[in-house]
């Protein structure tokens, strides 16, 4: 190809997260030729961020649990929208995977007869997390880096994909550039799998890492694949909200776990005020009674604090808005207090919670074992994404796969935390295992020139367009982008917002055509962003459109003019398509059906 | 709120320079938000690594005021005040562009150390037993974050450029997370003393100081492996007993 460096393989991953990697690892199992294209350098993937742990029931500290349990939880925690199916294989699969990471060298804290120690999490029936203090993510991210170097995989490390590349309806391969020289690369492909993560950074106040601007769930979109779900997303009700700096930036819910509790600035638990009907079976109402729970007393019901993400984030912001927050907008979540019932209470602190001590101390000022943190909803997780066969992990279309946060279906319309993790190991594996057998029983499929053409031109147009009058700074259409998405498309949402939402974007992506950028091709942020904010307002413009179409409240997603569920939408998915002059296409269809003996699972363990 | 003066260095086609940026400075901020501040309002092209801003990812190591650090749990309160406040790139690494690094050689160090290979099963369902207190230390080898500050800061590196020769702290820290891993059977006390040169350290401890984890590299990895190769091959009376008990 004139000019362009091409690299051919099987099976090309884009995304080096849990996901990207399990899927490489798979693949590569399978004999076939992978490579992995990551933006960032390997091992710093956003899934190094993850704090709580990771979902398996594997039944060493409750032998109650199994993975109908497990299966049960997630169906409930998505409020049956989930994709039942891979719901199943979840449940059922993730302890071989959380095994098979031990068997890699990973070392997770220890129960005392020496087996992986569980923890306590919100939605989840029994301790179900394993767990490495409060740096899970790093652990399992390390383990899978540290075996994936051993096999045959190439790793492009630093490489961004700005485009699928397709041909008569099949996926050819992925385009991209690499950031030190900026000089563009074909990677033609029989089979990609998209593992690019979430989209958090579309919203100002955000757990998530630089990496996680939505990309691949708009390339999936560019290349005409579905999407559904995108209107559930997640905001965690536990962010830092001083200072302003670090807004947004993740406690996790293992302090809950732990024992932390939520008050207001009356001092008063808030949380035993709401307790939704779906619950009230098996939450306490009792404060001594929750302690015992997250001390593991088997016969205490779980304290109100470890509801499911959403209804704790809604009870936050209740509280807030109706002035009883604390001095920088947010509540009270301490851990300090446990100093009543422990008696070395700092040490097993900084023992259970080492980062969270670390981070309060370093970025605030605050010691967690002395004083109560301050705390609010930030944006986190995206339940929607791409459709996939809950099997194979193939999108809608041939050669096209997707596995971890960017897929969707799985945690229906609210993930339950440490399913995550467990979700990128179950189905990075699955897709890895069908993209190979995919690959195999086909051939690579022609590079259309005029898509490269028309891509490159694109891609440099930054460069022409100069710095004079009209000319955009792509950082600050970023920015209002997050200021407008914060605004109208938050945890509270209404139609006339979210239609303003609607057009906001709209106008952003009519400015991105302005958008112009200095300097020179290598490693230049000002021309990456340039390039990226076709894929966030994508993104964002999904969700906005997807949170119209959905007139009731489940799960991630609360409208206030209409705060109730229904049964309507409780049938249906949303899904989003490009329509064949580019625009965005909005259809309800039909969740899949459950099948009977899973149904019947749902019914005994309501 | 005041405005701050930064000297960053930005390279060009003579090699770089340190070039003036000012920008306001707000309450929390750390020199990563500066940083991107710069960027945003003046420099859209300044080149900057990073991921998370949490600490958690090792991505924005840089130099500050002349201490390796990473930009994003650095507070500007901590910033000596009414002084310039000075960023550049990695020394021991060369320079891609800015304040962006080539650290590659540290991927390809870690590749040449031998995998972890665990003893079978203990049990029928395969899986292992292990005492929390017999993976305490492991696991305190295992936060490293891979932000290559103890690399940047080791002599051995940052003054000797002995890269082929000395693997360095951080790979010192991964082959001892290895080694003292109680399920790994694998052998690589002669790798240390040839192939990745831990002789070359002497101790000084600059690694254990810069390490953003707190991880006590020197003390806990270091020393206890350099004991293991004395041991093996320095030491007669050991010597000998292996050769008798072969
Ligand atoms: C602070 C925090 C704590 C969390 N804690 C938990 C927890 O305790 N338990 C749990 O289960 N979940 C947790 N989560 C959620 C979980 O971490 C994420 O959902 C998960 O890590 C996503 O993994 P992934 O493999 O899908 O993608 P990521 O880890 O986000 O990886 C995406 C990869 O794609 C690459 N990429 C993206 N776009 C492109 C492109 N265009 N070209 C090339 N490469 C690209 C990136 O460089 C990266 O390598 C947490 C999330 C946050 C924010
Ligand atoms: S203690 Fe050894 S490894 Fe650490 S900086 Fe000094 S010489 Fe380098
Ligand atoms: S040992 Fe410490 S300083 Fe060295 S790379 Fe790891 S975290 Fe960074
Ligand atoms: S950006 Fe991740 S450590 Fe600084």
């Amino acid at each position: 190809m004139a000019g362009q460096e091409t690299h051919s393989y099987d099976v090309v991953v884009i995304g080096s997260g849990g996901a990207g990697l399990r899927a490489a690892i798979e693949a590569a199992a399978a004999g076939v030729s992978v490579a992995v294209i990551c933006r960032s350098l390997l091992g710093k993937a956003h899934t190094v961020m993850a704090e709580g742990g990771v979902a398996a029931a594997l039944s060493n500290v409750d032998e109650r649990d199994n993975w109908k349990v497990h299966f049960t939880d997630t169906m409930r925690g998505g409020q049956y929208l989930n994709n039942a199916r891979m719901a199943e294989l979840h449940a059922k699969e993730s302890p071989l995977r959380v095994r098979e990471l031990e068997a890699w060298g990973a070392v997770f804290d220890r129960t005392d007869d020496g087996r992986i120690l569980q923890r306590n999490f919100g939605g989840h029936k029994y301790p179900r997390l394993a767990h490495v203090g409060d740096r899970t993510g790093l652990e399992m991210i390390r383990t899978l880096q540290d075996y994936t170097i051993h096999q045959k995989v190439d790793i492009f490390q630093e490489y961004t994909i700005i485009s699928l590349l397709k041909n008569d309806g099949r996926i050819t391969g992925a385009f991209g550039y690499d950031r030190e020289k900026g000089l563009f690369k074909i990677f033609h492909a029989k089979a990609v799998i998209i593992a690019t993560g979430g989209m958090g950074r579309i919203y100002k106040i955000s757990s998530n890492s630089w990496d996680c601007t939505g990309g691949g769930i708009s390339l999936a979109y560019h290349a005409g694949a579905s999407l559904i779900d995108m209107e559930f997303v997640q905001f965690h009700p536990t962010g830092m909200v001083w200072p302003p700096s670090v807004r947004g930036l993740l406690i996790t819910e293992g302090v809950r776990g732990e024992g932390g509790v939520l008050r207001n600035n009356k001092g008063r638990r808030f949380m035993f005020d709401d307790i939704p009907d779906l619950y009230k079976g098996q939450t306490s109402t009792d404060e001594e009674e929750g302690w015992r729970y997250t001390q593991g007393d088997k016969n205490a019901k779980r304290p109100p604090e470890l509801l499911t993400r959403d209804h704790v984030a809604r009870c936050i912001m209740r509280e807030i808005k109706e002035g009883r927050g604390s001095p920088h907008g947010g509540v009270f979540l301490d851990i300090a207090w446990i100093k009543e019932k422990i008696s070395n209470a700092p040490e097993h602190i900084k023992r259970k919670l080492p980062s969270m001590y670390h981070q309060f101390k370093e970025l605030a000022g605050v010691d967690i074992t002395k004083e109560p943190m301050e705390v609010g909803p930030t944006t986190h997780y995206i339940m929607g994404g791409v459709q996939v066969d809950a099997d194979s992990q193939m999108t809608t279309i041939p050669g096209l796969f997707a596995a971890g946060e960017c897929a969707a279906g799985l945690h229906g319309s609210n993930r339950l935390g440490g399913n995550s993790l467990s979700d990128l190991l179950v189905f990075g594996k699955r897709a890895g295992e069908y993209a190979a057998k995919y690959s195999r029983e086909t051939t690579h499929g022609k590079i259309n020139e005029d898509e490269i053409k028309e891509i490159s031109t694109w891609a440099l147009a930054p460069f022409q367009r100069g710095s004079a009058g009209v000319a955009e700074n792509p950082f600050q259409i970023q920015t209002d982008l997050q200021e407008e998405m914060q605004k109208l498309v938050g945890i509270v949402r209404l139609e006339n917002e979210l239609e303003e939402a609607i057009k906001k974007i709209n106008a952003l992506n009519e400015r991105i055509e302005r958008v112009s950028c200095g300097g020179n091709r290598g490693y230049n942020p000002g021309w990456h962003t340039a390039m990226e904010l076709k894929h966030m307002i994508t993104v964002a413009e999904a969700i906005a459109r997807a949170a119209k179409e959905r007139k009731e409240s489940r799960g991630g997603h609360f409208r206030e003019d209409f705060p109730q569920k229904s049964d309507a939408f409780g049938k249906i998915n949303i899904c989003i398509k490009k329509d064949p002059a580019g625009n965005m296409e909005v259809k309800q269809i039909p969740k899949p059906k459950i099948r009977e003996d899973l149904q019947q699972i749902i019914d005994e363990m309501k | 709120m005041p405005k701050v003066l930064f000297n960053i260095w930005r390279t060009n086609s003579s090699g770089g320079e340190f070039q003036e940026y000012k920008t306001e400075i707000t309450e929390g901020m750390v020199v990563l938000d500066a940083v991107h501040q710069i960027q945003a309002e003046h420099a859209n092209d300044l080149a900057v690594r990073w991921n998370c801003k949490a600490g958690k990812c090792g991505s924005c190591s840089a130099e500050i005021n002349g201490h390796p650090k990473l930009m994003c749990m650095t507070r500007m309160s901590d910033m000596p005040e009414g002084k310039p406040v000075t960023i550049q790139p990695m020394k021991a690494f060369p320079v891609i562009k800015d304040l962006v690094t080539d650290v590659s050689v540290n991927y390809k160090i870690k590749k040449r150390i031998k995998k972890f290979k665990p003893r079978p099963p203990d049990a029928p369902d395969g899986t292992w037993r292990m005492a929390q207190g017999d993976i305490d230390r492991v696991q305190e080898f295992r936060k490293c974050i891979e932000c290559f500050l103890c690399q940047d800061v080791c002599h051995v590196l940052r003054e000797h450029h002995l890269h082929e020769k000395f693997a360095g702290p951080r790979h010192m820290v991964y082959t001892a997370a290895l080694e003292m891993h109680p399920l790994d059977t694998e052998d690589r006390t002669r790798d240390l003393k040839d192939g990745h040169g831990i002789g070359f350290c002497n101790i000084t401890k600059c690694c254990t100081n810069v390490c953003p984890e707190n991880i006590h590299i020197t003390d806990n990895a270091i020393i206890p492996l350099k004991e293991r190769v004395a041991d093996r091959f320095y030491d007669p009376l050991m010597k000998l007993f292996r050769k008798f008990s072969k």
